[in-house]
């Protein structure tokens, strides 16, 4: 007989960046159906945003996430020069671009961390997190701080990237380049990660595009689109770089894209400190005429949408935001079916929406909600997979 | 290189209103809300465009909705809009049928601008508590 059960995933933990909640309707080991709630952190900033200074509003959205803090900000400069016509001074669109790569390469490294750890690959978590740091300490060289870099402002950057400090980036990214080419080999080279990623959790090309799904998500499956690509901001038509494409469509799939990214970011990264020209770094706006501007980029996770309305004042009357979440979660709607538990952790890791939910999961029996397995039961349960697929691997050989 | 816009505009030149072209990746086009779901479903299913959001803004003429897509092989953002000048009851055709990206999107402009969408297939709240007073919307400049 099977034993149907409701498994919750969250709502809340102090290191989401996003709050979200997932009821997992599982039989036996398959989940069989998935209801996702979100809104727990709802701030309103969209409204928020209506009443603060269009200078202030970059700090503003830059705190809607910790983690890609630069993609909000960039977005809405992007809307509101569109809105405004603003031609930014090319240094300054050169250090944007260094800058968002930058961030893509620490936000992809602390995904490839938790999803070692997910899967029981905790020596890929403790390294992934070991190569961050450096990437986070030219942060806080360039900015000063090491997360919220506050660099993006409509019309141009706050601040400079100092002459003498291109030399210190630069070693930075030559010691990054063979820890990338190691993770590169480590994963994709190795037969228990292939067997324990490859296949779960698929989202076909069919799916990605009918649930309008963005960034690494969507790239996985097939679909080649890249904002950076399709409609050029910052720097990147002034660099040659790829944009990285699988099929299968799998966690695997997904865990390719983002490591070989890292190494096209590195690439962009460089190429930019070696054209950067010398100049302004900001148009310095003062007003901002009615009308209306739309701006998106290419965030870690995915297309980062924004939307401004202006009617001549100095606040928006409308300011819309799609983080790239907001549809790569909605898309775990067809991904997660089908699989089974041990998987289900991995499946809602892969679109990268907020690490820690899966560590506030927890099995209860549907009518008396009797706890039968918390978040931590369900992560061993996927480490204790991966440990079994390692025995097999080393009987075989 | 085939143009979209002109594609649409072909198609639809007795259902367009206005035609904006801000730039020559950002297009504008106003349509009547009963023509919406007939459009979007022609931009997303026969031209292939992406469909990134829509955007719900509380105009003192009404309801006005932008439904933002993405043709990725030019790099053009297409934003139909439409304006529902009934405030008191704002009603609009779902595309959630036909877009299933659309779904979450209409149900937060269902909850915080009012708008009811006929023929959607799970109106609920999606960033608001289930026990939200009825009639308060949050994104309205009258309350």
């Amino acid at each position: 007989m099977s034993h149907k059960v409701v498994i919750p995933i969250g709502p809340y933990h102090p290191l989401q960046e996003e709050p979200e909640f997932f009821r997992l309707y599982v039989e036996g080991e398959k989940v069989v159906d998935i209801d996702i709630v979100i809104g727990y952190m709802h701030r309103g900033i969209e409204e928020l945003s209506e009443h603060k200074h269009f200078d202030q509003v970059a700090f503003l959205v830059e705190r809607i996430c910790g983690i890609c803090s630069t993609s909000h900000p960039f977005a809405y400069v992007n809307a509101m020069e569109d809105l405004a016509q603003i031609k930014v001074p090319e240094r300054a669109l050169y250090i944007r671009t260094i800058i968002a790569e930058m961030e893509r390469i620490h936000s992809h490294l602390l995904w490839l961390g938790l999803a070692g750890h997910f899967i029981g690959y905790n020596t890929v978590w403790m390294w992934a997190w070991r190569y961050r740091e450096p990437v986070l300490d030219c942060f806080e060289i360039i900015s000063g701080n090491r997360n919220h870099y506050a660099m993006m402002k409509v019309g141009g950057v706050r601040k400079d990237i100092k002459d003498e400090d291109i030399p210190t980036l630069q070693k930075a990214l030559d010691e990054l380049t063979p820890a990338l080419d190691m993770f590169k080999g480590a994963v994709m080279d190795d037969p228990v990660i292939q067997a324990r990623l490859k296949g779960v959790g698929i989202l076909t090309k069919q799916q990605a595009i009918d649930w309008c799904v963005v960034g690494p998500t969507a790239r996985a499956s097939g679909v080649n689109i890249d904002v950076r690509k399709d409609d050029p901001y910052g720097a990147y038509d002034r660099v040659s770089w790829n944009v990285i494409i699988e099929t299968a469509g799998d966690v695997f799939a997904k865990t390719v894209v983002r490591i070989l990214e890292m190494q096209e970011s590195v690439s962009i990264i460089r190429q930019c400190l070696d054209k950067m020209p010398k100049g302004e770094i900001d148009a310095n706006i003062k007003d901002i005429p009615p009308g209306e501007g739309i701006g998106h980029v290419e965030a870690p996770r995915g297309e980062c949408f924004h939307y401004v309305k202006s009617d001549g004042t100095n606040s928006p009357v409308r300011h819309k935001i799609r983080a790239p979440s907001y549809v790569n979660v909605a898309s775990n709607k067809v991904a997660a079916v089908g699989q089974t538990i041990s998987d289900a952790t991995i499946t809602l890791a892969a679109v990268d929406p907020c690490y820690c939910c899966t560590e506030r999961v927890a099995v209860l029996e549907r009518d008396s909600d009797r706890r039968l397995m918390n978040g931590w039961d369900l992560i061993k349960l996927s480490q204790e997979k991966t440990e079994k697929l390692r025995l097999s691997f080393r009987c075989r050989t | 290189m085939e143009n979209v816009v002109e594609k649409i505009e072909g198609k639809f030149s007795d259902k367009i209103l206005k035609s904006y072209e801000k730039s020559a990746v950002r297009i504008y086009l106003d349509f009547k809300p009963e023509d919406i779901p007939e459009v979007a479903q022609f931009v997303f299913k026969d031209l292939g465009c992406r469909f990134i959001i829509a955007s719900g803004t509380d105009t003192p003429a009404g309801i006005e909705i932008l439904y933002h897509f993405s043709y990725d092989q030019q790099g053009k953002v297409i934003s139909l809009r439409t304006l529902i000048t009934d405030k008191k009851n704002p009603q609009m055709a779902s595309i959630a049928k036909i877009i299933k990206g659309a779904e979450w999107i209409e149900r937060e402009i269902w909850e915080l601008l009012g708008v009811n969408f006929i023929g959607h297939p799970d109106l609920r709240h999606l960033l608001l508590i289930d026990d939200w007073p009825a009639g308060k919307y949050p994104l309205r400049k009258d309350q």
